[in-house]
Parts: structure tokens; sequence; C-alpha cells
């Protein structure tokens, strides 16, 4: 039997166009102090959140967020079928302390940086193909657990290049359903998704993570033009998530060369939305929490008022460990897109 | 007195200095630098080109990682001029036990002490 | 992996774009800041070695003792209270190289892996970064020493 949801090769078509019904995201002081702050739901007073370690504060903001986006919805944590997210931690541990108290059928994911978009994009075949509805596709990060993860502690005295990228302390969760009856009339859906590849074009440096994660989303969006012969002007904003200034400079040249040149005046970066230049965030910001703080703060409201038709959110992550980056292995990069519309009265 | 002051912000700065360049230039971790320091002191100190830079800068040679592998290098073949092939073993922490055992305890304490955080 | 000879042109075609897109760091003036701060690291050890000297009495050895153990104390503290990787942050290696950079790879690991734990966090992880310090430069020793006793006794 044929997958009749498949448009070409890597694309998919969401038939029943899952609605988003509701989204909230929860973010850390830095963040709220950036040009976004009156945007978020929550702004912490603290990175710890009032919790012990970072790793539960990261855990708190995720479950925070997703309470904020039920109780936008109006919705018990009974009547949500499934929720699907991620982290940067080892065993995705933040997620998991989140969903242990929301008692919600969990999916784990992990796709680094792009786990945002993964979720959206398997939350809504999902969603689409009756299997769960309402759900949640989640993601968050926390700038201290990243750092002591993949980088150093926290008072190291070190520089960080230029091209280094801050990891934003943030969560965001979106409530997909098919539901059309719903009290608060949804104004936006999913139309389509792109699966990415995995991309690896032998950088190694951990500080440029931008340069990384550019083919690669280069290769998704190259992917989805090829597939479904949209034509990139057709959109409000093409948004990557976390590139920063090196790699949405990168993605642009790259994707000229490989024959889709983009919109330079449509295109939008989370990473570079998020922090003033001001705020010594070096090349911008990263992480899961940058794209779903930025989504659920900024894009998905501007598409509901009307401001945007039409937009493809695509994250972008670098999936590095330390263990093999200390074996000399080079980033393998990849990019996940979903294509979000505002629904026509 | 003051000479030697400015001599000990000279060597050192220029060590300091060297160091940067090569984090610069080789993309080098700053705990590989603390490595190379470390190793290219011992070594120097071995074959007694480290000890005219310590007797021209003092504190400038000294403070630095370098003057760090020395006091390894110059405890160890001391304590084997005095006790022999055994002084290769115990000469080399013993002299730099000082430093050592301060960055242990100090740190533990400021582990009882402090908490990590993040800068806003 | 063996990779096709286009492929690998490709790659490399990548890789010159990055390295014109990707920003430097500013040569000059990191060493420059490196220079100064390190150097003033260095007379304030000076200062120690010469004030100890002048009012205990101590040897120079026992002196320069006494200021790697200032040094360290004084780059816990401002490490504890936050104020280190701010400095680190401006002088580079200027904070690096001097016996504040070994310090201040001691202290604070000790601090961040708290949480998990008196032994396993702050204990074991105390050396995750200036471990390899120690074992090269303790081997180093090591060897010198059975070198000189060997070559030169």
């Amino acid at each position: 039997m044929k997958a009749e949801n498949r448009i070409g090769y890597q694309t998919v078509e969401y038939k029943n166009k899952p609605l988003i019904a509701a989204y909230a995201c929860a973010v850390g002081p830095r963040e709220g102090q950036g040009p976004l702050g009156d945007q978020f739901d929550l702004v912490a007073q603290s990175p710890e959140f009032g919790q012990e370690s970072y790793e539960k504060a990261e855990a708190a903001l995720l479950r925070e967020a997703c309470h904020i986006c039920l109780s936008k919805a109006g919705k018990g944590e009974k009547s949500i079928q499934a929720m699907l997210g991620g982290d940067l931690l080892n065993q995705i541990m933040a997620s998991s302390l989140a969903a242990r108290e929301l008692k919600i059928p969990f999916l784990g994911l992990y796709g680094a940086c792009s786990t945002m978009a993964e979720s959206l994009l398997v939350g809504g075949m999902l969603c689409d193909g009756g299997y769960a509805s309402p759900l949640l596709c989640t993601a968050g990060s926390h700038y201290a657990t990243a750092e002591r993860q993949y980088r150093y502690p926290l008072e190291y005295a070190c520089q960080r290049t230029p091209a280094a990228q801050w990891t934003v302390t943030g969560a965001g969760a979106v409530m997909l359903s098919l539901d059309e009856n719903s009290e608060k009339k949804p104004r936006v859906r999913l139309v389509r998704g792109c699966m990415g590849r995995v991309v690896d074009m032998g950088i190694a440096d951990a500080n440029n993570m931008g340069a990384a994660m550019a083919p690669a989303a280069a290769a998704t969006l190259c992917a989805y033009f090829d597939d479904t012969k949209d034509d990139p002007r057709s959109f409000d904003r093409i948004i990557t998530g976390d590139l920063g200034m090196v790699g949405s400079e990168l993605l642009l040249e790259w994707s000229e060369k490989l024959g889709h040149p983009l919109p330079e005046e449509k295109m939008m970066d989370c990473g570079l939305t998020i922090f003033h230049p001001s705020q010594d965030s070096h090349a911008g910001g990263s992480g899961c929490g940058c794209a779903a703080s930025v989504l659920c703060a900024h894009i998905l409201p501007k598409i509901e008022r009307g401001e945007w038709k039409k937009v493809l959110f695509m994250a972008t992550g670098a999936l590095l460990s330390p263990t093999t980056s200390q074996q000399g292995e080079t980033i393998p990069g990849i990019a996940h897109a979903v294509v979000i519309e505002g629904v026509q009265e | 007195m003051i000479l030697m002051y400015i001599k000990a912000f000279l060597v050192g700065g220029a060590l300091c200095a060297l160091g940067e360049i090569i984090i610069l230039k080789t993309k080098l971790t700053p705990a590989r630098i603390l490595v190379c320091y470390i190793t290219a002191g011992v070594i120097l100190s071995a074959v007694g080109l480290y000890a005219p830079i310590v007797k021209f800068a003092g504190a400038g040679a000294t403070v630095p990682l370098t003057g760090f592998g020395h006091t390894l290098a110059q405890g160890a073949i001391s304590a084997v001029q005095e006790i022999g092939l055994l002084g290769a073993f115990t000469g080399g922490l013993a002299a730099a036990s000082g430093g050592i055992a301060a960055a242990i305890f100090f740190g533990f304490l400021a582990a009882v002490c402090f908490k990590p955080k993040p800068k806003q | 992996m063996q990779k096709s000879p286009s492929k690998q042109q490709f790659i490399q075609q990548y890789k010159r774009m990055v390295s014109a897109v990707t920003p430097k760091s500013k040569a000059a003036q990191g060493c420059l800041r490196a220079f100064w701060v390190g150097g003033v690291i260095c007379v304030l050890g000076q200062v120690l070695i010469d004030v100890s000297m002048y009012f205990w009495q101590f040897s120079y050895t026992q002196g320069a003792c006494f200021a790697s153990i200032s040094l360290v104390f004084l780059t816990a503290l401002l490490t504890g209270i936050g104020i280190f990787d701010v400095i680190g942050k401006y002088a580079g290696a200027g904070t690096v190289v001097p016996i504040t950079g070994f310090a201040n790879a001691m202290v604070s690991p000790a601090m961040e892996f708290r949480p998990e734990g008196w032994v396993l966090g702050t204990g074991a992880r105390l050396f995750t970064i200036a471990g390899p310090v120690l074992v090269y430069g303790i081997a180093a020793s090591v060897l010198v020493g059975v070198i000189y006793y060997f070559l030169v006794l």
C-alpha cells in the first residue's frame, strides 16, 4: 500500500489540517529581558525557578508551559491523549520528569535543538491520522544544564568565541487538536511537514554550531521545495530555529549553491530574535527552548492575528555528544520543518 | 625592588599573551593550554632553561603554570640528589604540594559555601 | 568512511565558505588584555613573596609557596562569589595561564557538581578539568627525576 499522505521524497501532507488549539511558553529571566520579554506567558524570577537543581528547574519550566497551555485551552490533563517532547539532557531527563507529573501518555523525542519542529511534525501525524487528539507538542532547554553537560562549569572562566551561541532557558508547549468545536475558535493550523535527513559537512567545532547545522537546514528546505514545487516567496516568513548569525548567512549562501535561492527579506531566525545584541549572546540563542519559546511567544500570535498568513517553521539541531566530539567525530546536523497557516475565515 | 615588579609584570604578561596567541591560533581548549604549559615548564626546567628566567623575573616566572612545572621538576631533581631513585617519585609532588592541597581544600570549601549562578 | 572525490570537493567548498563567514576573535585586543591582567597577577604574586619574606622571614621557596596558596585562595573566593568568570571572560589566557587558572579549574567543577553529592559530585568531579594538569605535570617530573638519576648521578 502506498503512503498516501506523502508528497515526494521527504514531505508529508496533513489531510485533516490539525488545529493549533492553544500554545504557551515559559522562559528564564535573561530571555525575559530580551526583545520578546513582554510576549512570554511566564518569565521565571531566577534561573533556579525555585528548584534545588537546574535540571529540576528545566523540568519545572516545561511543566509550567504545559499547565498554562492546558488552562488556555480549558482542558484537564486527563483529556490530553498524548504528549511529545524532548530536551538537550542525557536521556531527555527534563521532559521525563515533567511528564511524570503530568500523567499524560508520553513519547520522548530527541532532535537536539530541532526538537520543537520534530514534535510538531510527529504530533501533526498522530493527530491527523486520528491516533491522538488533543495532544501536546513540547520542547525545552536550560542554559545551566546545557553548559554543564556540553561545555564547562558555570563559574569556569573561559572566553566564548564570536561564533558561539547561548542556550536559551525556556520551554514551549503547543496543543494540536482535530476538534473544530472548541469554545475559543483556533485560527492556526498545520498543513505540511518535512522530515529532515542527517547532513554532516565535516564541521567539528562545537563552538560553531550554526555552521554545522546550516547544510541540514538547506537540505530540508531544498527537499521541501523540490517535493511540493512551492515558491519560497509564497511564505510570509521562512523561520529557522537557532542557526544564529553565522548559520543564517551560511544557509542563504549554501541554498543558493544548491539551486534554491531563498528570499532574504523573508528569512527569520529565532536565535537572532530572542536576545538583544547588547545581551552578549555572541552569534545568537540556541537550544530546543529557543525555537519553542519564540514559536509560542511571537510566531503563532502573529499568525493568529493575521499578520502572517503562512510560515515555514524549521528548527535545526546539532546532533553532537561530548563523547563522540572528544573522539574526533564531526557534528551531524538535522532540520525538520512544518508549514503553519492561518485559518481563513 | 620596583625593577623586580616591572620584570615580573613583563615576563608574566608575556607568558599569558603567548597563551592567548596559542588559544586563538590553534583552537586548543584552556585545559589543554594548562597541560602544555605545565609540561613545558617541567621540560624547560629539567634542561636548565627555566631557572634563569625565574632568577630574572621572580613571580613573573613562578606564578604562571610553567613555574608550577618548574617547581615539580626541581623538586624531583633535588630529591633524587638527596635520597636516590625514590626521590623521583616523592620530590615533585612534595615541592608542589602547597598549591595542589590549597586548590583541593579551597575548591571543597567553595562548594560548601557557594552555588554556581548563570550570568544574566 | 570513504568519500568520493566530488563529495570531498563539495565539503571543502563548504568549509571555505564557513571560514569566510565565521567572525574571528580580535587577536591584538585579546593578547593585550591577557598581557596586562596576567602581568598584574604575577606582580601580585611577587608582592606576596616579598611581604612574607619581610614580615615572617620566610625563605624564598616558602614565600613562593605562600604566594601560590594565597592566589589559589583568592581565586576560590572570587570564583565562589561569581566574579572570577567575568574577569576570565575579559582576560582570556591572562587568568588561565597563571596558577589562578589551575585553581579556577578545580573550584568551578567542585561547586558545579555539588548537586550530585559530596562524594561523586564535588569529590570526584573536582578533577575533571585540572586532573590532566596534575597527571602530565607529575608524570613528567617523575620521568625527569628518573632520567636525572641514571644520566647525571
